[in-house]
């Protein structure tokens, strides 16, 4: 075994807990040993819930961003920090068990390019903060006033950077039952909130130069301690904005009997939420792509029968994977069908 | 037919099976010298390979201060700034440990890392209170501090490797000795000098490791060649008897019809299943002086150089095919010429074994100009050559040109004696031994090389042991040596040594860069200690005044001949302070290069500088009382070294570290004698028609048996006649030429004329006992046989 590989699959032993989630990982355990659970009825309270909460065993900072060049290519933005935690305290120090993974990703019609950092709590390296509203790995840094209207997200990777600008023009929407999201037939839940009516502009610099983008960007706030039922094996995650202004957040669970589990909000464009029983929302693969070696499928079908929505969603590169430690497909998406649009996808689980 | 051929070949070797004995053991020793030697070379270079990854220091470039440590902000700072940097604290731990700390998050995959995929390890790792990584041999030191350890075969031994927060609370720190920079960095960044007044480093490397032993391995590597043309004189000559004596059958075969094809390729086969079945012996053998030597080469290289090497042997199948494969291409050059002659062999050609013997003569003259020419390459190479290779190279031309003069030189001294001999008996016996010295070349050669690098190798130990006792006397004055835990405890050391010590020392170092490599700046105190203690090879006392007021620096042979510089030149100790150097000391074991200024300026310039050892003078009676107080105060006993103890370390280290060379010396001068064995074995058999008519003549067999012994014991004396000067020459080559080179040092050569009659009489003992059994022979032989000589066709 080489180092490398040492290297990351201790970093995937100790993060493992985290990722479960992300990426549908099986075998979290049942109990949460001393962890926070998420409870229905729970007042969520800003700015303090922008910042980490050590005493759940995972939580991330989630934007994805749509944006158009002044060269009039579509691109894809994608800014996460993961907290994990081995308990459910935080002292400080370099001790701490509090650790931190930072993604970034700019996805183009043609080229895929994924970072990854990796840091501990308590060195001051990556953390989140509620006052001021920042949430950082090394230099990358989501940066916000306190009620995430105006703010900043950047990142720097090996052949790729960005800077962009964020500007809301819709409230905070919570998912579930009031922000209490509810993950499998099992009861496992997390806290989830959103602010998906980000207007962007900033600039791309990629090895052939600067590019000037404007474009939509979605945050998504999740935190749990006890995240996915043991079976789930994997999950298929959509935020798709349609022109009508509408947006539906919708994801599917995959288990390993084969059933499904659904779930999603319909967001109106002044924020009214609706969130969609069991069912509701429906996603089929209509195409898959070889990816990384394996099948995943890139053309979807997505129906919400409710609100009259069919459509199929296109890959703008089909060829989005990460290929980091915990490697994934995440990209942007078109729309097209009863509705279009863009959207991201995020798809987890293929091996 | 080919069966029966085979039958008729084969019945040979039961006749004879010493000869089958010499055959297979000559060839099996020397493949066995042969994989041994190699298979502690490739343990070794694994061991180095294993240490440059778990290290990280081959390839990655580090931030350092000069003189000083990087705060957690700095690494914070920088990391905030996108900088790929990670931190990395090093520290000691009692009983040599090297003790790293690293951040497993940030640590750039080719930094390497302990291994910590096994569930939870990483978790166990980095929770208080930190489980430490080790090598399993290393891990039940750490495990008796009461550290948790977790053993890993790819840390090298004497290392362990633990969280950056684990090695923070066993020394007390919360800073980092260096920050490891990412090979690639991202996107659009300035250069990292821009941003940090950290300093960016090369890290010697861990080929450095590779470049110090090399000298070491091609030192053994000598050995095993050495041995292994040793063992194919006995496997040439066994060979060579066999064919000679198996003329007859030979003649017989062909007469009867057998093709020389088929004839040459069934003696092919018969020689090639020999050389399979002593090559696999060889491997054995090998493999068992490998296990047997490898935990002192261990010890001789940590010792040394301090490049840890696995002290277990793991069986390699590359150098058990290398032993293989020379076993075999062994017995293709020992059977290669009889095989040749075989081919051109007229039908009904008469056997004549003693053609045998002086087909070798007629090449006396051909050699003794390859020898000359040799040894002018030699004398070449000793002016013009430089660097390690060239040492070496000189080495072996100088050993082989010597060895193919050896003939010629006996026989011309043969010669010159004859006029002495009175009487017909001593004249035959001159001349006789005249006529055996083509015969017995190859052994005598063989037995030359060995005694000479007895000698060789054996006077520069003694030499450099002589010198080391000598120099650890002087430099080792002062007769305690104290380690404070801490700041506080430093100065209550400072203030009990001040109180009751003669003279108190503080110590005070500072890792640094001196002439473009890693090095050491001692800051001391004016002291007659230094004085007197410490050995100028250059410059004279005054030096240590210029030293004391500041002005000046003394610096250490290894960095003077590096760089070059000497007295009167200047010499960059940190960025922006020179000073000029006063002189040169002797500092034999280190590999670094070293420079000694005044403490004050030192601590004026590196204010941080850990203030924690002293040395002090007091009556050596007192010495253990002012220990105790010492452990009184809290300092722990294995960080007071006492003077004595220090000393009777350093030697054992030495001791051991020669340990090897001497085991490879016997060994030699074992299969030196075993050639002779062979060698006189042979021509036994041969000479028996020369020595019948002598029988005839009146001499009793004791009396042929007794001359004998006497011409091996003349023969072994001439030889190692010859061996002294050459043995001399190859260790002043060792000291003045190969030392030089590889260690930085040089040594004077002392002569130990004891331990050459030491060795006059071994040769003389392993003469006797390989001429004992012919002559023992000889003595018993039944009185028909001799007879025999008359009625035989020959």
């Amino acid at each position: 075994m080489n180092v490398r590989t040492i290297v990351l699959a201790a970093v995937l032993a100790l993060l493992a807990p985290g990722i479960a989630l992300a990426q549908g990982f099986a075998g979290l355990g049942e109990a949460a040993d001393g962890f926070a659970l998420p409870e229905r009825g729970h007042a969520f309270e800003f700015p303090r819930d922008h910042g980490p909460h050590p005493e759940f065993r995972i939580e991330w900072w989630y934007v994805t961003a749509t944006l158009t060049g002044a060269d009039g290519r579509d691109y894809g933005v994608q800014w996460t920090l993961f907290r994990s935690a081995r308990a459910p305290t935080d002292d400080g120090t370099w001790a701490t068990p509090q650790v931190w993974m930072g993604h970034a990703a700019v996805t183009t019609p043609d080229a895929h390019r994924a970072a990854e950092r990796f840091a501990r709590g308590g060195a001051g390296q990556a953390g989140a903060t509620a006052t001021p509203t920042r949430a950082w790995i090394d230099d990358w840094e989501l940066t916000s006033d306190a009620d995430l209207s105006e703010g900043r997200l950047t990142a720097r990777g090996p052949d790729f950077a960005y800077d962009l600008s964020l500007s809301a023009d819709g409230p905070i929407v919570f998912h579930g039952d009031a922000g209490y999201s509810v993950k499998s037939t099992g009861g496992q839940a997390s806290y989830y909130f959103s602010q998906p009516f980000f207007e962007v502009t900033g600039t791309l610099t990629l090895p052939e130069g600067d590019i000037a983008v404007t474009g939509e960007a979605w945050l998504d706030r999740e935190y749990s301690s006890q995240p996915l039922g043991r079976t789930q094996t994997g999950w298929d995650w959509f935020s798709l904005s349609f022109d009508s202004g509408d947006k539906l957040m919708g994801f599917l669970l995959r288990d390993t009997e084969g059933d499904l589990f659904t779930a999603g909000t319909w967001i109106t464009p002044d924020g009214t939420t609706e969130a969609l029983p069991n069912g509701a929302f429906m996603a089929e693969p209509l195409e898959e792509t070889r990816v990384a070696g394996r099948d995943i499928p890139t053309t979807w079908r997505v129906t919400l029968r409710a609100k009259g929505v069919d459509v199929t969603t296109t890959a703008l590169n089909p060829q989005a994977w990460n290929d980091l430690v915990f490697a994934y497909w995440e990209g942007p998406i078109a729309i097209s069908g009863s509705h279009s649009g863009k959207g991201y996808l995020e798809m987890t689980g293929y091996e | 037919m080919t069966r029966a051929a085979l039958q008729a070949l084969l019945s040979h070797w039961l006749r004879h099976p010493l000869q089958l004995l010499t055959l297979l053991l000559g060839l099996a020793l020397a493949t066995g010298l042969w994989t041994g030697v190699q298979a502690i070379n490739s343990e070794a270079r694994a061991s180095y390979a294993a240490a440059s990854q778990a290290l990280g220091q081959g390839t990655l470039d580090r931030l350092v201060r000069p003189g000083g440590t990087v705060t957690a902000d700095e690494f914070t700072a920088l990391r905030a700034a996108g900088y790929l940097v990670s931190p990395v604290i090093e520290a000691q731990l009692p009983g040599g440990i090297d003790l790293r700390g690293i951040d497993p998050f940030t640590l750039p995959p080719s930094a390497g890392s302990p291994d910590l995929t096994a569930p939870d390890a990483l978790a166990r790792f980095m929770t208080p209170p930190g489980v430490l990584i080790a090598h399993p041999e290393t891990a039940p030191a750490i495990r008796a501090r009461g550290e948790a350890a977790d053993t890993s075969a790819t840390i090298p031994v004497g290392q362990a490797v633990g969280d950056i927060t684990t090695v923070w609370r066993i020394t007390g720190r919360e800073d980092f000795d260096h920050l490891v920079i990412a090979p690639q960095q991202p996107f659009g960044l300035a250069p990292l000098t821009e941003v940090t007044d950290l300093e960016q480093v090369t890290p010697t490397s861990q080929n450095d490791i590779a470049q110090l032993t090399r000298s070491f391995h091609l030192n053994l590597t000598a050995f095993g060649l050495l041995s292994f043309a040793v063992g194919l004189f006995i496997v040439h000559a066994a060979i060579g008897l066999a064919f000679e004596q198996r003329r007859s059958v030979f003649r017989t075969l062909r007469a009867l019809g057998l093709s020389t094809r088929r004839l040459v390729t069934l003696l092919a086969l018969e020689t090639a299943v020999f050389a399979v079945l002593a090559g696999l012996a060889g491997i054995g053998l090998g493999y068992l002086i490998a296990a047997l030597l490898l935990p002192d080469v261990a010890a001789t290289l940590r010792g040394l150089y301090g490049a840890s090497v696995d002290g277990q042997l793991t069986l390699d199948p590359a150098w058990a095919a290398s032993g293989f494969g020379i076993a075999l291409l062994g017995a293709a050059a020992a059977a290669g010429q009889s095989l040749w002659r075989l081919a051109r062999l007229p039908v009904l050609a008469p056997a004549r074994p003693r053609a045998w013997a002086m087909a070798s003569g007629r090449q006396q003259s051909f050699l003794a100009a390859a020898g000359i020419a040799l040894l002018v390459l030699a004398g070449a190479l000793l002016i013009w050559g430089s660097g390690l290779a060239a040492g070496f190279t000189l080495l072996g031309a100088m050993l082989v040109g010597a060895a193919l003069l050896l003939p010629s030189v006996l026989t011309a001294l043969l010669q010159a004696l004859q006029p002495v001999a009175r009487g017909p008996l001593s004249e035959w016996a001159l001349a006789d031994t005249r006529q055996q010295v083509p015969g017995l070349s190859l052994a005598l050669m063989a037995l030359l090389l060995a005694l000479a690098t007895n000698i060789g190798v054996g006077t520069m130990v003694s030499s450099f042991r002589l010198t080391f006792t000598g120099w650890l006397d002087q430099r080792l004055a002062a007769e305690l040596y104290v380690t404070a835990q801490d700041s506080v405890q430093a100065a209550e050391v400072a203030a009990l040594l001040d109180a009751r010590a003669e003279a108190t020392l503080p110590i005070r170092a500072t890792d640094a860069r001196l002439d473009g490599a890693p090095g050491q700046i001692f800051g001391v105190v004016d002291h007659q200690t230094y004085r007197d203690g410490w050995p100028l090879l250059l410059g004279d006392l005054t030096a240590w005044d210029a030293v004391a007021l500041g002005e000046a620096t003394v610096i250490n042979e290894q960095l003077h001949r590096r760089s070059g510089l000497g007295p009167g030149d200047t010499v960059e100790l940190l960025p922006g302070w020179s000073l000029p150097i006063a002189g040169v000391y002797s500092d034999y074991g280190n590999p670094e290069g070293q420079a000694i200024v005044a403490q004050s300026d030192l601590l004026a310039r590196v204010p941080d500088i850990s203030p924690l050892g002293y040395a002090a003078r007091i009556e050596p009676a007192q010495a253990p009382a002012l220990r105790a107080a010492l452990v009184g105060l809290g300092v722990p006993p294995a960080n007071i070294l006492n003077q004595a103890e220090v000393k009777s370390f350093s030697l054992a280290v030495f001791d051991r570290t020669f340990l090897v060379t001497g085991a490879l010396n016997l060994l030699t001068l074992g299969v030196a004698a075993f050639a002779m064995l062979a060698s006189l074995t042979t021509l036994a058999g041969m000479r028996l028609p020369q020595l019948a008519p002598l029988w005839a003549l009146g001499l009793t067999r004791n009396a042929l048996a007794g001359l004998e012994l006497m011409r091996a014991v003349a023969f072994a004396l001439a030889t190692f006649v010859m061996a002294v000067p050459l043995g001399l020459a190859l260790a002043w080559v060792l000291l003045s030429v190969v030392n030089v080179e590889a260690f930085g040092w040089r040594l004077p050569l002392h002569a130990f004329p004891a331990d050459w009659a030491r060795l006059a009489l071994w040769a003389m003992v392993a003469a006797l006992l390989a001429a004992a059994l012919p002559a023992l022979r000889l003595a018993r032989m039944a009185p028909a046989r001799l007879v025999k000589v008359f009625a035989d066709e020959r």
